[in-house]
């Protein structure tokens, strides 16, 4: 890699230039302007390496700290703190996809499908106006304005369906669960998934729809047999992407959720396992010493978790890239 | 197979189709009756209740009458029509209601005082969020500093001299990839690297912007690299017969082609990052007072603000409230202000393609 890195920037002959080959004054400013874009480039690549180095760094005294230490000036002990956490981030992810998944491809299709062409572009801007209001201001909006709303949506669902273990419980008073996060969290990363299935369905292969309606399909039928068998990648990847943003917001559910240190999958109850972001975010301004490292160490595990799930969405949505055709 | 004989044999050679009136008019029925089921079942006019009352009585209705009248795939189709367009007009939901919301409670602190003053002294009532406009200005305006230069030239990197090769390849996945970095990762990054920079638990203004870069980084990335793409390779060449130099061309004559897009994108960017709360969070801290040094002591956004006056409020929580909303409403309205700008200049001077 570094060879064919220094081989790039001294052989004059690399590269499609115009003036290769002729012994030019010039050339020199184009050595250095190469070199630079190029050193942006790979600074990326730094800062990126960075992220996870100094966050390894700076967690590393309580991931290595005796765990009596850690009891006695941390939160206690490093994998039984983190865990419920990861707990709570998941769970409150995979609870918003199941709202975001299915309304986003319908608008998705209502955009690109069922739309009249004139409008499709304007009812597009109105779905990303949502990806532009702040997270804050989502923050704001659920816990005093949607969770007091709900209640009695939970309490007929805890009254009706308490037999199912996701309903049972004490239902909270104000509204603050598990369930007005998700909704929050649905609203807040259902543009990013409903962009991207747009796109994968406008590129669905014309012919197979033109021809799936002249053999007399309806227009569902139409959808079902042309556009969805070409997008199913595309929504996969759409919907991992979702749920790195799911899993890493942080202000709605600090803002809505007085979080708990316990795994249930009881979702109305007053008692939810808080998310990591939302506990880096409520302990961080307070913390010092060894708690802060717990903290840092607790984001490097979000880090993680999100870098994994980010690359598995773009490396699905490349290798569609490539079989394609399209960019 | 066995409708269409079933339709042959009748009168008819045309399929049965309901009327064109059809589903207007059991919307306007269902909307009623459905509102009037939700004042039987709740005793007051309950909004969401009656419009998912409404919603059900209409698609069962139209469900039977398609399928009685012309069959059960164009009832599965409608079905299908229905649903998707009820899944559009529910997205709308959250996003009426928390414009409407924000507006309507944000005008109460809307007012001179809100951009003439800080929270310094000021315990309850008053105050205003000055201090964060211009904490605003500062941290953002600086992140953009250091995110243009590098996005820009990274995108010109992929776009003029990549060549798709894998140094390109791998920079443009880490990029995409970097977009879902968590904005609170970034916040503990900026600390951690001011941490072994300048010294344990810093905090300042720059310590903000580096959080916010590396989000903006990879948008400004995305956009400009997009936008270079479109220019015409003809330009170029013209530029190379007349002996000009590669790096002269892409300064003089690809990036002034695309320049327009190239602000818009970097105009949406910004936008993007502006509302961000959490990694201000734990790379700035909090105050109350005006700071006009990004190097040093903690700095206030808007962001930060709403959530600080949201979070930790005093005795009479109101007024906190008030600001809250009010901070909440400025921001909103610059973000949209800042997407509007963006998307004007991209329309209006949209390079020409060729095509």
């Amino acid at each position: 890699m570094t060879q064919k890195l220094t081989r790039a920037l001294t052989d004059p002959g690399a590269g499609p230039d115009p003036s290769s080959g002729m012994p030019d004054p010039k050339r020199r400013g184009d050595r250095i302007f190469r070199g630079f874009a190029m050193g942006a480039g790979i600074t990326i690549l730094v800062i990126l390496a960075l992220v996870a180095t100094f966050l390894l760094v700076q967690g590393s005294p309580a991931l290595f700290a005796d765990p009596a230490k850690l009891i006695s000036q941390g939160y206690g002990e490093f994998l039984p703190w983190v865990l419920p956490y990861a707990f709570g981030t998941i769970w409150a992810a995979v609870l918003a996809l199941l709202f975001a998944v299915p309304v986003s491809i319908g608008i998705a299709l209502f955009i690109s499908h069922y739309a009249p062409r004139r409008l499709a572009q304007p009812l597009g801007y109105v779905i990303d106006l949502l990806a532009a209001v702040p997270s804050v201001v989502f923050g704001l909006w659920g816990s005093l304005v949607l969770a007091p709303a709900a209640v009695p949506l939970y309490e007929w669902l805890n009254a009706n369906l308490g037999f199912i273990p996701l309903f049972s419980g004490q239902v909270s008073g104000g509204g603050r669960n598990m369930f007005t996060i998700a909704i929050v969290l649905a609203t807040m990363i259902l543009p990013i998934i409903t962009s991207l299935c747009r796109e994968v369905f406008l590129q669905a292969p014309r012919l197979h729809e033109e021809a799936a309606l002249a053999l007399g399909a309806t227009r569902w039928e139409m959808i079902k047999m042309a556009v969805f068998p070409f997008a199913r990648p595309g929504i996969i990847a759409a919907v991992m992407l979702g749920l790195g943003r799911a899993l890493g917001e942080t202000m709605a559910v600090t803002m809505i959720l007085s979080g708990s240190r316990n795994i249930t999958f009881e979702v109305l109850t007053s008692q939810n396992p808080n998310t990591i972001a939302a506990t880096i975010a409520q302990n961080f301004p307070e913390a010092f010493g060894l708690k802060t490292s717990q903290l840092i160490a607790a984001g490097l595990v979000l880090f993680l978790i999100t870098l994994v799930v980010n690359m598995i969405a773009r490396w699905i949505v490349s290798r569609r890239a490539e079989y394609s055709g399209a960019n | 197979m066995t409708t269409i004989t079933h339709r042959l044999g009748s009168e008819t050679l045309t399929a049965g189709r309901l009327p064109r009136a059809t589903t207007p008019s059991v919307a306007v029925a269902s909307i009623i009756i459905g509102y009037a089921l939700a004042v039987l079942a709740s005793g007051e006019g309950n909004i969401g209740l009656a419009t998912l009352f409404a919603f059900v009585l209409f698609l069962v209705t139209i469900e039977i009458a398609t399928r009685i009248v012309e069959g059960p795939r164009q009832a599965a189709d409608r079905r299908a029509g229905n649903l998707i367009a009820g899944a559009f007009l529910l997205a709308l939901v959250p996003l009426g209601s928390v414009t409407w919301v924000t507006v309507s409670k944000g005008l109460a602190r809307f007012d001179a005082a809100f951009f003439s003053q800080s929270m310094r002294n000021v315990v309850g009532e008053g105050g205003g969020a000055i201090h964060a406009v211009y904490g605003t200005l500062y941290v953002t305006g600086m992140a953009t500093l250091i995110s243009v230069p590098i996005g820009l030239l990274t995108a010109v990197y992929l776009a003029e001299y990549g060549a798709r090769n894998r140094l390109s390849k791998s920079i443009t996945f880490f990029v995409d990839v970097m977009t879902g970095v968590p904005s609170i990762v970034a916040g503990l990054f900026a600390y951690a690297l001011m941490g072994i920079l300048v010294g344990p638990g810093t905090k300042s203004g720059f310590s903000g912007s580096i959080a916010l870069s590396v989000l903006m980084i990879p948008v400004v990335v995305r956009a400009c690299e997009e936008l270079l793409r479109l220019v015409p390779n003809e330009l170029r060449e013209a530029a190379y017969a007349l002996g000009v130099p590669k790096w002269l061309t892409i300064v003089r004559v690809v990036i002034p082609t695309a320049i327009s897009g190239i602000i818009s994108g970097i105009i949406l960017s910004i936008a993007r990052v502006i509302g961000e709360t959490a990694p201000l969070l734990i790379a700035m801290g909090f105050t109350a007072s005006m700071n006009n040094n990004v190097f040093a002591n903690p700095m206030m956004t808007l962001p930060v603000f709403v959530y600080d006056s949201y979070a930790h409020p005093g005795t009479d929580v109101q007024p906190y409230l008030d600001r809250a909303w009010a901070g909440a409403l400025t921001l909103i309205l610059i973000v949209m202000i800042l997407n509007l700008i963006g998307r004007l200049i991209a329309r209006r001077f949209a390079p020409k393609t060729g095509r």
